[in-house]
């Protein structure tokens, strides 16, 4: 039948009409994987720049005494940043101890309560929040943190970063407890659980996993972030773990080394972000296999 | 388990709305211990919403209300002092899709009797084996108590299910469709395992499946649009029904 039909085509069109309709289609759809191939490409690229960047400049200042060593005056060469390491854990340890309960909290409200009308405002307050530039955050901290006190120190710098963590902590616990089937919730109500210890032990146990790596993504995207540290923690070029005097952080040691004139500074700098990027990139491995729960589904 | 059966249910002129909508009218029915009672009727003709009633299921439902009383044991189900968690206890819940939590088998059945105290490791070895030997699946899971609920069949799911329930060591035993996402074997197994449970229960199954609810029940209540339209030994309404409305249903003029 196929044949006859065509036989009969042909003798109205060319039979080469439909098949190079075909090989225009086939070079279209080349065309068009070559570009998205092309542009997934080019969106991954700059990482792999930074990274062989940062590699060839600041893997060769790298070694034992970065990392345990406190910055050395100028002139003298050598130095490490111990000092601006040891104060990026600590303002990450404080931003996480304040940003996380709020924004697993709220996020938890949110979640359970998600038809309220005050919970669509602070949705969209949280939605607001998160997209503020950081500079906006860090002048904030200091109006309220550091102006009324004449100080700049670690805890301002800490809570500028929690407000930073807090709505993206929010947001992504709300996603993962709605994930939450309501299946479980009425599974854990009929054994007698009250709602509060359903939502404690079954909904929140069940996101956990989730709830973690969104964590994990927050304190990622802090660990980096310089501008609600400049006018906050400030920076210090000596050991500080006091929460009330400046501390130094990593991406604020690279910031001043970085824009110093002496070319030690600049193999420093270069090196620090080394490893920042590579702390950033370590917790995000973390979170990617932090999803990857014991029973988390059938065909784990 | 206690040899004196409670776990009488008497339901008199229940009404229950939600929101403007009134979901069923004046229901008064009698669930005897040691019975089972189907529960049948077309889709969205209130059995569901019935069976969520004895258990208060719809606390957390904005906008519910109802009349009239659900006594169990002659405590009212609906009164505003009872103990929600106390009633749940006494009476446990089957869901027609299966709702293991995504833990160990072993964590599963535990989970009720943790609730309220923290029985010792060998008081809960044995509550968990009673349950699953009472849920006829034990045989099936001793050896993997730690894996995860999740690897289990539908059927073995559900039956962890009803051990779950079990655990609590409940009165009254509410099942709806759960055998509706099972294969027949599983079903079966199901089944059989109702006529033992039946002994120290009182169990109310809602089904969608009549030969299932000829099989197994010892009572049929026909609910159609929210009414109790008859109710009655099984065999009765099933081969002698008194209403017109129950004949066309069960002979499929409807439904």
């Amino acid at each position: 039948m196929n044949t006859r039909m065509s036989a009969r085509m042909s003798t109205r069109m060319s039979t080469r009409a439909p098949r190079r309709s075909v090989r225009a289609r086939r070079a279209r759809s080349a065309v068009m994987i070559t570009l998205t191939v092309v542009a997934a490409l080019l969106a991954t690229l700059p990482l792999i720049f930074i990274l062989a960047l940062l590699l060839t400049q600041g893997a060769s200042s790298l070694n034992w005494a970065f990392f345990t060593a406190m910055p050395r005056p100028v002139g003298e060469s050598g130095g490490g940043m111990a000092n601006a390491l040891a104060g990026t854990v600590m303002l990450i340890t404080i931003a996480s101890a304040l940003g996380l309960p709020v924004g697993i909290g709220a996020g938890m409200y949110l979640a359970e309560h998600r038809g309220g009308r005050l919970a669509s405002v602070v949705r969209f307050l949280s939605d607001v929040l998160n997209g503020l530039p950081s500079i906006v955050v860090g002048i904030f901290a200091w109006q309220f943190l550091v102006r009324p006190v004449h100080r700049f120190s670690a805890l301002a710098g800490g809570i500028a970063l929690a407000v930073m963590m807090i709505p993206l902590v929010t947001r992504t616990t709300e996603e993962m407890i709605r994930l939450v089937p309501d299946a479980l919730r009425e599974a854990a109500l009929a054994l007698g659980y009250p709602r509060w210890r359903t939502s404690l032990t079954v909904v929140l146990r069940t996101a956990l996993p989730g709830i973690v790596t969104g964590a994990l993504v927050a304190v990622a995207r802090i660990a980096g972030e310089t501008a609600p540290l400049l006018f906050t923690a400030f920076g210090n070029q000596f050991w500080s773990t006091s929460l009330t005097q400046p501390i130094s952080a990593l991406p604020l040691q690279i910031f001043s080394y970085a824009i110093s004139p002496y070319d030690e500074w600049h193999a420093l700098a270069w090196a620090g972000a080394l490893v920042l990027l590579a702390l950033v990139l370590v917790i995000s491995l973390v979170a990617k296999f932090a999803t990857r729960s014991r029973f988390g589904s059938a065909n784990d | 388990m206690t040899t004196t059966h409670t776990g009488a249910v008497a339901v008199e002129h229940y009404s229950f709305w939600y929101g403007p909508k009134q979901a069923l009218f004046d229901i008064t029915l009698d669930l005897a211990p040691q019975t089972i009672t189907a529960l049948i009727g077309p889709s969205g003709c209130g059995k569901s919403t019935f069976l969520r009633s004895i258990n208060r299921m719809h606390d957390l439902l904005p906008g519910t209300r109802s009349t009239g009383r659900i006594l169990l044991d002659g405590d009212d189900v609906l009164a505003p002092s009872l103990d929600v968690v106390h009633l749940r206890q006494r009476v446990g819940m089957v869901f027609q899709r299966s709702n293991p939590f995504p833990k160990s088998i072993y964590d599963n059945v535990a989970y009720g009797p943790r609730l309220n105290r923290s029985p010792s490791r060998t008081e809960t070895d044995e509550v968990v084996e009673q349950a699953l030997r009472r849920a006829a699946l034990w045989d099936e899971v001793k050896d993997r108590l730690r894996e995860s609920a999740m690897g289990l069949s539908g059927g073995q799911q559900q039956r962890l299910c009803i051990a779950r329930a079990l655990a609590n060591e409940p009165d009254v035993l509410l099942l709806d469709e759960p055998c509706s996402a099972l294969d027949p074997i599983a079903t079966q197994h199901i089944e059989e395992l109702l006529w033992e449970l039946k002994k120290d229960l009182t169990i109310v199954i809602v089904t969608h499946n009549l030969q299932q609810a000829g099989r197994v029940s010892d009572h049929t209540a026909f609910f159609y649009l929210g009414q109790l339209v008859e109710h009655g030994p099984t065999e009765q309404l099933f081969t002698a029904p008194r209403e017109e409305r129950t004949e066309a249903y069960i002979t499929g003029r409807f439904g």
